[in-house]
């Protein structure tokens, strides 16, 4: 029998065959503890966690936990309402208020997800007629924006100032153009050379710019806001895209700009419209992590040294990994193929590790790897641990290390 | 970059050289000629073939395009036209 499933046929007898050669499924984890932002309890058993994104470490936060739940006393359980009918409270105001402090910006726009804020922004901004310009890696959200707006979508490779600047260069220059950025790319932990793209993408006539800084903020740049931050071109970004879900330890997404049209989005942006406003307890707890983050500077110096640890130390044993140093939290493991990444995984877990599988199209063609994200709450001994349960786990799996 | 007006045997021919290192099971490359079911390229793979095409002939094939570029007879169609200027 065939039906509107059965197009996926092909992908259900894949995972089926990885499953039935004994590896447990990296896509169905349930964690049934969690203990801190490091430590959950998988399978009944007391995991490390270094794959998720829980950069800052703030789930846990004291602070963050009490202004959660005194909004949910005060407040409810959910608002029940779109942002521009009766989903606006007290707290959606105080985060965007959060927010426009920490960036430095005029205005911010809080949505449900960061999903969201891609989706919103990238098939608003650019209409009929007008240009998206994007890397070839960029996330999920920022491809699914594209297909949802009416522009014409141009893909340059992955952080090639030069292909961007050609691609721009073919474009009318009468065109209406949204180049979109990411501060670091989330698959391989590199971060784009802002600095020079911003130049290039400027050089030509009618770019806006919007940057995605998922995985940068708090803690690059002098006030934790990004890349785009520590590159210093601030005054040519035009949108700064960011989530909850990492740094800040709840969710919901956003967008900061210094546009003086900006407010006009929340009207015509459907995925910020139609569709219910984040629970006050969620923006409450945001609000109190964003703020926090603005003075967290000892927590981001044991975040990067926490970085240089667990890259030093899995360079040391042998892995390949994708970057040559550590550029960002993220530390992507390079494995040759489906088979390995999921054995290799399959073994991290036994032995109480958990790390992020990833394969393609998450990933650049042909790329399977295993992906650490590191806390700034990680102690010294629980990244020596995570190095030698990868080391233990590659001998497990006959997965081939080069010789230190 | 090519000849300015290149006719559409040399694109195609051109063509077949750009996709000739995707073609794993080495099948003719014909007018007919499908990406997806012939070739059994993924959508990463002709992004990438995209970009290569793009800058042979020096023209923009946004992405939103793809879908009605099935065959490469079709690829040879769009390139012809949008080189004759
Ligand atoms: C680069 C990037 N942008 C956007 C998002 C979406 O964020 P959210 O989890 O808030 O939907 C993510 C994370 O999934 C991401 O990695």
């Amino acid at each position: 029998m065939t039906d509107l499933l059965s197009k996926f046929d092909g992908l259900i007898a894949e995972r089926q065959a990885l499953l039935d050669s004994g590896v447990s499924d990296p896509f169905a984890i349930v964690m049934s503890e969690v203990k801190s932002p490091t430590e959950a309890v998988i399978n009944g058993k007391d995991t490390i966690l270094v794959g998720t994104y829980n950069y800052m470490g703030m789930t846990f936060d004291p602070d963050v936990i009490a202004a959660g739940e005194d909004a949910l006393r005060r407040f409810g359980a959910g608002t029940t309402g779109s942002r521009v009918l009766n989903g606006t409270y007290q707290g959606h105001k105080e985060v965007e208020e959060a927010l426009r402090d920490f960036y430095g910006t005029e205005h911010a726009m809080v949505f449900s997800t960061g999903y969201q804020a891609n989706l919103g922004m990238v098939a608003t901004l650019a209409g009929r007629g007008d240009y998206v310009v994007l890397d070839a890696d960029s996330h999920a959200s920022i491809y699914d924006g594209c297909a949802m707006g009416n522009a014409d979508i141009i893909r340059f490779r992955h952080n090639s100032v030069e292909d961007l600047s050609k691609r721009l260069g073919r474009l009318p220059p009468e065109a209406n153009k949204l180049v979109v950025l990411e501060g670091v790319y989330s698959m391989l932990g590199d971060i784009a050379p802002l600095k020079e793209m911003v130049a290039a993408a400027k050089a030509h006539p009618n770019v806006m710019i919007l940057v995605d800084e998922a995985h940068g903020m708090g803690f690059f740049g002098a006030h934790g806001r990004g890349v785009y931050e520590a590159a210093g071109v601030e005054a040519d970004v035009d949108f700064v895209v960011g989530t909850f879900s990492k740094s800040v330890g709840t969710v919901g997404g956003f967008c900061v700009s210094n546009h003086p049209k900006f407010e006009i989005l929340r009207l015509v942006c459907r995925p910020y419209t139609f569709t219910a406003s984040l629970p006050p307890a969620v923006v409450a707890c945001a609000a109190t992590s964003i703020r926090k983050l603005m003075h967290s500077d000892a927590k981001r110096e044991r975040l990067w040294e926490n970085t240089r640890h667990l890259h030093g130390g899995l360079t040391q044993a042998g892995f390949t990994l994708a970057t040559a140093t550590p550029e960002s939290a993220i530390i992507a493991v390079l494995m040759p193929d489906q088979q390995t990444t999921a054995m290799m995984w399959s073994a991290l877990i036994e032995l109480g590790v958990y790390v992020n599988m990833a394969r393609p199209p998450a990933t650049p063609t042909g790329i399977y790897l295993l992906r650490c994200s590191i806390c700034a709450e990680h102690t010294a001994a629980q990244i020596d641990a995570i190095i030698d349960r990868f080391k233990k786990a590659a001998a497990a799996t006959d997965c081939q290390l080069k010789a230190a | 970059m090519s000849d300015p007006t290149p006719d559409r045997a040399a694109i195609f021919a051109r063509l077949a050289e750009l996709i000739a290192p995707l073609n794993k099971k080495e099948i003719a490359i014909a007018e007919d000629t499908n990406f997806a079911n012939d070739l059994e390229l993924d959508s990463l793979t002709v992004m990438d073939l995209v970009a290569n095409i793009e800058d042979e002939w020096d023209i923009v094939i946004p992405l939103n395009l793809l879908p009605e570029l099935e065959t490469v007879g079709q690829v040879a169609d769009a390139v012809a036209r949008m080189t004759d200027k």
